[in-house]
């Protein structure tokens, strides 16, 4: 104990003293601060950017689903108008189809009915001349025998003749 | 621990070698040379130990026998009835007398005395000069290598500061072997013992202290031969510095626990008896863990360089093929330990500083002990 007493040189310790203060003060405002907030900020840095890119890919991840989701609803869309056009179209094409039919059943029945008419009308024609045919010649017929009055008289004869047998 | 085992392993090894090497010495030469150059050996550890007012790099002896120094000398300043400031040239490294207006001066053992024109000393019987000393502020070889450090510090970090700002926050050239101890010091040293929300606080001394012990302990084992932080008046200072930083950012809990350290847990006339004896252990605490701190520091530091001079002294005293080799290798060695020692040393004196902080910013959210609540 009494060497290191005799050891101690106070100048030396003053010395020390002073000058690790000194340096303590100007190393902590002009290397220490910085040099900390340089790291505590990198760090920092390093910190927010790790959490942006797992935010951003959690974004992304939802992003992909979304249009995932999306696609799968415009497919079914899709899907959907196809089957209804060909439904309308179905449906169309057998309307016209119903529609054509009746069409023409009615039209053949009107034909029918006009044929039946016109047949009609004509058969009515042809009676009516046939008649007036038959007027004629008998006319004509009837004139001849009356201008021949031999045949007249002898065929009144005749007539009277069956008569008498009866 | 391992230190201090290993300095036993060592010096038995010496002991038992130098011993072996008696037995040869005394049947060739006699024992007269051995015990000079013993003596001369054990003269220039003591001497390098000790601070010195002049940077000398080494010496030798012409072929006159005349002494040479190389080195430069430093400037002395003294407090003697006015301010005296010389050139440590004048005493020739403590062989003649100073004169400086009308006073003299001589140096022995790296201390500067007060004499008379003759530059005699008087002696008391334990060999210790009685005559009068002035007050010594000399810009000794400590003090010059503290400056050089601290000049080495501030260029050093001040630098990684600036590569900051310049590059982007990535560090460069040195700064990046030098920013992961940076951050290692304030994760693992200042974090957990201090605490989250104190530790920023505390964060340059804790880095300051560091980065300074380290430097100079590994200034310590380069050639130039500076023992600075294995020397008291340093070591004192430094653990007065972390003493009055403990005491002065100490919180209400930490000095409550000082003089109540058993809080509620008892009644006051149970606490009485006891706290005769325990307040005044924890006071004592509170000088012994700086007074411990400065001790360890000067010790080891001490210690590894009277080891290693030791070791390197062997090789002048053994002069045979196998001890000198021998002796080499274990000073090697030993410097490929001190090395680590170095660094240990600055990192156990700033953990500690920091652990003394960590107690002295205390704050318990808790006053009771939840496990004695309910007695």
């Amino acid at each position: 104990m009494e060497k290191l007493i005799n050891e101690f040189s106070l100048g030396l310790f003053v010395w020390q003293t002073l000058l690790f203060v000194l340096l303590l003060l100007l190393l902590r405002k002009f290397a220490w601060k910085p040099i900390l907030n340089a790291v505590n900020e990198r760090e920092e840095g390093i910190k927010n950017a790790l959490e942006a890119a797992e935010l951003a890919k959690k974004e992304m991840h939802n992003v992909t689903a979304d249009s995932e989701k999306l696609l799968k609803e415009a497919r079914a869309e899709r899907e959907l108008m196809l089957k209804e056009a060909r439904q309308i179209k179905e449906k169309l094409i057998s309307d016209s189809k119903e529609q054509a039919k009746l069409e023409g059943d009615k039209m053949i029945k009107q034909a029918q009915e006009a044929i039946e008419s016109e047949k009609k009308a004509a058969v009515a024609e042809i009676k009516n001349q046939v008649a007036e045919l038959s007027v004629e010649i008998a006319e004509k017929l009837i004139k001849e025998q009356l201008a021949n009055k031999d045949k007249q008289l002898k065929l009144v004869e005749e007539m009277l003749g069956d008569i008498k047998l009866n | 621990m391992q230190n201090a085992f290993l300095f036993r392993l060592l010096f038995a090894i010496t002991l038992f070698l130098s011993a072996g090497y008696f037995a040869n010495g005394q049947e060739d030469e006699g024992k007269e040379p051995i015990n000079d150059i013993k003596s001369e050996i054990k003269e220039y550890i003591d001497h390098h130990l000790k601070d010195s007012h002049d940077f000398s790099l080494f010496s030798w002896s012409d072929a006159n026998g005349e002494l040479h120094h190389v080195g430069f000398p430093l400037p002395v300043i003294l407090w003697d009835g006015g301010l005296k400031v010389f050139s440590s040239s004048k005493f020739h490294h403590g062989e003649t007398v100073a004169a400086v207006d009308g006073n003299y001066y001589k140096l022995l053992h790296s201390k500067i005395y007060k004499t008379d024109a003759e530059g005699a000393l008087s002696l008391d019987d334990q060999e210790h000069p009685t005559n009068a000393k002035p007050l010594d502020f000399s810009l000794t070889k400590s003090v010059f290598m503290i400056f050089i450090t601290g000049l080495l510090m501030f260029w050093l970090f001040t630098s990684l500061a600036r590569s900051y700002t310049k590059n982007g926050s990535i560090p460069k050239g040195i700064g990046r072997f030098f920013e992961p101890i940076v951050i290692y010091i304030r994760d693992d040293i200042a974090r957990p013992n201090i605490g989250e929300k104190k530790y920023r606080k505390y964060m340059p001394y804790l880095l300051t202290i560091f980065f300074f012990i380290w430097f100079l302990n590994i200034f310590g084992l380069t050639p130039l031969g500076v023992n600075v932080t294995g020397n008291i008046a340093v070591t004192v200072a430094l653990a007065l510095i972390t003493f009055l930083l403990t005491n002065f950012t100490g919180t209400k809990d930490y000095w409550k626990h000082l003089f109540d350290p058993l809080g509620a847990t008892m009644p006051w006339y149970g606490k009485l008896p006891l706290y005769i004896i325990l307040v005044p252990i924890e006071l004592l605490g509170l000088f012994i863990k700086p007074f411990a701190l400065l001790i360890r520091l000067y010790a080891n530091m001490q210690a590894g360089h009277i080891v290693l001079m030791s070791l390197i002294g062997l090789m002048f005293i053994f002069k045979s093929w196998l001890g000198s080799p021998l002796s080499f290798g274990l000073a090697f060695a030993i410097s490929l330990i001190e090395i680590l020692v170095a660094v240990l040393q600055a990192y156990i004196f700033t953990m500690l500083s920091a652990l003394y902080f960590g107690f002295a910013s205390e704050e318990h959210e808790h006053p009771e002990d939840p496990e004695l609540a309910h007695l």
